[in-house]
């Protein structure tokens, strides 16, 4: 197991940049996602960090060795397909020992570790079945096995789960939280399955477009965005975005939004006339049937019930948003909604760049910290 | 979806039948009437005269024995030279998509073309020849082709046909290539595997029913050789289609051409079976 | 590190440029004796570059006793044969491709294994029975002969082709108003068309190529390898030579036409 450092790595195809000079490290035994909607890079960058693709420029280091020109089966890393790609003429046995045969590992050794893995992944039964007479979920954990078995420095998953159907997933998922938590490797995980990263990652480093916008834990990724794309990819439903203007008041400066005005904390670098993007997720929003100070109106669209919360879709003036309850209020399209937004749950944005905005007072619990691979 | 009621599959069924019915006009029956053939005198009554003549014929068995020889020679040489184009091709380098047409280019050249273009190179003061004295290698020419070396001529008919079919055996198995050489590939390299492992426990195993398709067409049209024995040997070096076709030509006796032409069904069958046999693939291996 | 990925880079480039040079040099030669003078057959060092251009070879081949008729014949017997097996051969693979029928898979069978027989069992018979009822020495003949060794190439790949276009769109078509036929005529076969052509023109390249046949079923009337073949032991080099590059260089052009279905093409016919 150890540690892997990305620095500055580029790699186009043509004339298309897929990756544009990224940095990251992934600590000893951390499980980090790369998380992103398809085409932002992500599944490109773990093909080079697996040695499938030369990057044009930059380095990879896997422990303290640089492994940049290695090729894969040179960097000590093992992975798990999309596809699996459990080959098809041999049995289950011989699929797991395959990468020990490669290494020429003694076949009593190799028998040794490919029973402990068998059995870790539940599998001790198949072994001596063709992957065509296994599921779609026995598949997967032959492909996670053969990967383990290798003992590798880093582990290596792209969109692992992606084949299987929703409830198996569920299970799936719970499933490699436990490996990790058990044989504590270092494991890079690529999905572009929200629910997916914030429930096995410890950190997510989300993607777009070739770049890495924000690397964080997954609760800070979920509450403080560093940019309008992570707020509204990360969640269901997604960050709502409120568009107003910094006005100039007699008390100081407030936002105006739809004609109403909002009171705003001291933010950084931000001055009067200037767009801002108020965000905030659905279930911080305070709602009241009664109009009160500080609260806007909002007419319901449409109600959504959802089982364990209501999904409502409201208006404020020419905008909307997207609230929860809990079930059973009773709502109905066309009544009005007094909504509010407690202050330390709100993500400023500026409008123009899509960047959050920082706030000034040290007091607001240490946003800021927007990502180790910005600037 | 089509439910089986009767106008269901009587369409397809009238489809079907024109093809059908020629097929059976030009194939089927004219192999009956070569067993007719073969087992007749020109006078008509039955016998096995036709069979005991190409038997004691002094050219039969150096026919057969060359037919089998130039296959035994041909065919591993192609499929190794098919399988490393088919492999330089469905690489992801720059270039490899045209290095694909080019390798296929012989699709389109004949046989008997083909013969003629190495006839240009292997004659007297043909090029070899000429890039052998070049290198200072000969002063005089060689003679490859000659009554006295029938050897020679073989060895000339084989580098014609590896030249000209190798592109055959190749688009085959870049048809199977393309299902492995994706995660199947990486999967093998991630694992360890180097170059030659990665092809000797992967690509050939999973290539199996490519390689089985390609085997049996190439040993198919292989029986058939003829055109090209003919341009870069003349009657020199004898084989079952050019016997054949001496005998019907030559001879005026479609008695025997007839019985020459059964050998060929039969060792036709006899390869097709073994290739069906040898490289049988289990449908649990398969599957994905 | 960097040098070893350098220098299977290069490795890849000599492998593919030495194969492509194998493949590429015997037609360079054979082309270039073609247009050289006739006597340069008979030079010794004969030239590997073309220094002296000349049409006088292939002149003498194209006003030689037969060419033309010969290979008038053998465009007559290639379009024949392109004709009949696409009509013949294309509702066939319509079938194959889109209904489900009992007997499918032995109907499949049965066309893969007509590839077994020879050209010699084929052609010695049908030549006593034409004999008989007079179409001996004919382009029909050729042409009938030819056909039936290209009609099973030709159903799978109209098949493969038709499987190509997806079904769904014929039925969204037919909920639209179009009738089967219509659906047919609208959609599959406007789609089909490119795929179709191609199949049309590597039929007429198995038949410009086929020599066995053509020689066996034909006297006067031959096809161009037919007449090539015959008098070959009797003519002179610098005839074979010229007579070797005017057979590959239509075939050559009509492969750089196909080049896109190449694959799919000799692909299926070999599954």
């Amino acid at each position: 197991m150890a540690r892997v450092r990305v620095e500055g790595v580029r790699k186009t195809f043509g004339k298309v940049i897929a990756l544009r000079d990224i940095s990251l490290t992934v600590e000893d035994g951390e499980f980090y996602v790369l998380l992103g909607p398809s085409g932002c890079g992500k599944t490109t960058l773990l093909r080079c960090i697996a040695g499938l693709e030369r990057v044009d420029r930059g380095r990879i280091f896997i422990g303290e060795r640089e492994v940049t020109g290695l090729p894969p089966r040179h960097r000590n890393i093992a992975m798990v397909f999309q596809s699996y790609a459990v080959f098809p003429h041999m049995k289950v046995y011989d699929n797991i020992a395959f990468g020990l045969r490669m290494r020429r590992i003694p076949e009593m050794e190799a028998r040794r570790r490919v029973a402990r893995v068998a059995a870790m992944l539940q599998i001790e039964d198949l072994l001596d079945r063709y992957p065509a007479q296994l599921s779609g979920g026995q598949r997967q954990r032959v492909a996670v096995a053969r990967a383990l078995v290798m003992q590798p420095d880093v582990l290596l998953m792209d969109e692992p789960l992606s084949n299987l159907d929703a409830l198996l997933r569920l299970h799936a998922r719970a499933e490699l939280k436990r490996l990790h938590q058990e044989t504590g490797m270092t494991i890079i995980y690529v999905t572009h399955d929200q629910v997916e990263a914030m429930s096995l990652g410890d950190r997510i480093a989300v993607m777009r477009e070739g770049e890495i916008v924000q690397v964080d834990t997954p609760m800070r990724i979920y509450e403080a965005p560093a940019t309008v794309f992570v707020g509204s990819f990360i969640g269901n439903p997604p960050m709502n975005f409120l568009h107003g203007v910094v006005e100039e008041g007699k008390d100081g400066w407030f936002f105006a939004l739809e004609g109403h005005r909002l009171p705003l904390p001291p933010l950084r670098e931000v001055s009067p006339g200037q767009s801002l993007l108020l965000g905030i997720r659905a279930e911080n929003i305070r709602v009241d049937e009664r109009p009160h100070a500080e609260a806007l109106p909002a007419e319901v669209m449409v109600v959504e019930p959802l089982g364990a919360q209501w999904l409502i879709t409201a208006r404020i003036g020419e905008q909307f948003i997207k609230l929860t309850l809990p079930p059973g209020r009773p709502v109905a399209p066309g009544q009005t909604l007094w909504l509010s937004f407690p202050i330390e749950a709100v993500r400023w944005m500026d409008a123009r760049s899509g960047q959050a905005i920082r706030e000034l007072a040290p007091a607001a619990s240490g946003s800021g910290k927007a990502g180790d691979s910005r600037g | 979806m089509g439910k089986g009621k009767a106008p269901e599959w009587l369409l397809p069924l009238a489809l079907l039948m024109p093809a059908a019915l020629f097929l059976t006009l030009f194939i089927a029956i004219p192999s009956v009437q070569a067993l007719w053939l073969a087992f007749q005198t020109p006078g008509g009554s039955w016998s096995l005269e036709p069979f005991r003549r190409m038997v004691t014929d002094t050219r039969f068995l150096p026919a057969l024995r060359n037919t089998i020889l130039l296959i035994a020679l041909i065919i591993p040489i192609q499929l190794v030279m098919a399988l490393t184009m088919a492999l330089i091709a469905q690489s992801r380098r720059r270039g490899a998509g045209f290095f694909l047409y080019l390798y296929a280019i012989p699709l389109a050249i004949s046989e008997l073309a083909a013969g003629l273009v190495w006839l240009a190179i292997f004659t007297e003061r043909g090029y070899l020849n000429v890039i052998l004295r070049g290198l200072g290698w000969i002063e005089r020419p060689i003679v490859f082709l000659s009554y006295e070396r029938p050897l020679g001529i073989l060895l000339a008919v084989v580098v014609a046909e590896v030249w000209r079919a190798t592109a055959i055996v190749m688009v085959t198995l870049v048809a199977g290539l393309q299902m492995i050489l994706g995660e199947y590939w990486e999967a093998a390299e991630v694992f360890g595997a180097n170059l030659l492992q990665k092809i000797r426990y992967v690509v050939l195993p999973l290539l199996r029913p490519s390689l089985q398709a390609a085997l049996i067409i190439r040993t198919l049209f292989a029986f058939q050789t003829f055109a090209v024995v003919v341009a870069l040997g003349g009657g020199v070096l004898p084989v079952l289609a050019s016997e054949a076709y001496t005998w019907y030509v030559g001879a005026n006796n479609p008695h025997v051409a007839a019985a020459y032409s059964l050998v060929i069904l039969a060792l036709s069958a006899v390869a097709t079976g073994f290739y069906l046999y040898v490289l049988r693939v289990r449908p649990e291996e398969m599957g994905r | 590190m960097k040098g070893r990925a350098w220098i299977g880079s290069a490795l890849w480039y000599m492998g593919a440029i030495a194969l492509a040079l194998w493949v590429l040099a015997p037609i360079y030669l054979i082309g270039l004796l073609a247009f050289s003078p006739r006597m340069a057959v008979y030079r010794w060092p004969r030239p590997l570059l073309p220094l002296e251009f000349s049409l006088e070879t292939m002149r003498f081949f194209v006003s030689a006793t037969g060419t033309l008729a010969a290979t008038r014949n053998s465009v007559v017997v290639a379009l024949l044969t392109m004709m009949l097996s696409l009509a013949l051969g294309a509702p066939a693979g319509y079938a194959l491709a889109r209904f489900l029928f009992p007997g499918r898979e032995a109907v499949r069978m049965g066309i893969l294994m007509t590839r077994m027989f020879p050209m010699a069992i084929l052609s010695i018979p049908l030549a006593v029975t034409f004999i008989r009822i007079g179409l001996y020495d004919t382009p029909w003949a050729v042409a009938l002969v030819h056909t039936a060794m290209a009609l099973p190439f030709v159903i799978l790949i109209t098949a493969s082709v038709f499987v190509s276009i997806p079904r769904d769109l014929e039925e969204a078509a037919m909920t639209l108003g179009c009738s089967p036929l219509s659906a047919f005529l609208r959609i599959s076969l406007p789609l089909a068309l490119p795929g179709l052509a191609a199949a049309a023109l590597f039929t007429f390249v198995i038949s410009w190529n086929e020599v066995f046949a053509a020689a066996i079923l034909t006297l006067r009337q031959r096809t161009l390898p037919a007449l090539v073949i015959t008098v070959l032991n009797e003519s002179p080099l610098y005839f074979r030579f010229a007579g070797g590059f005017f057979m590959v260089a239509p075939a050559l052009v009509i492969l750089l036409i196909i080049r896109r279905f190449l694959f799919n093409l000799w692909g299926i016919t070999s599954r």
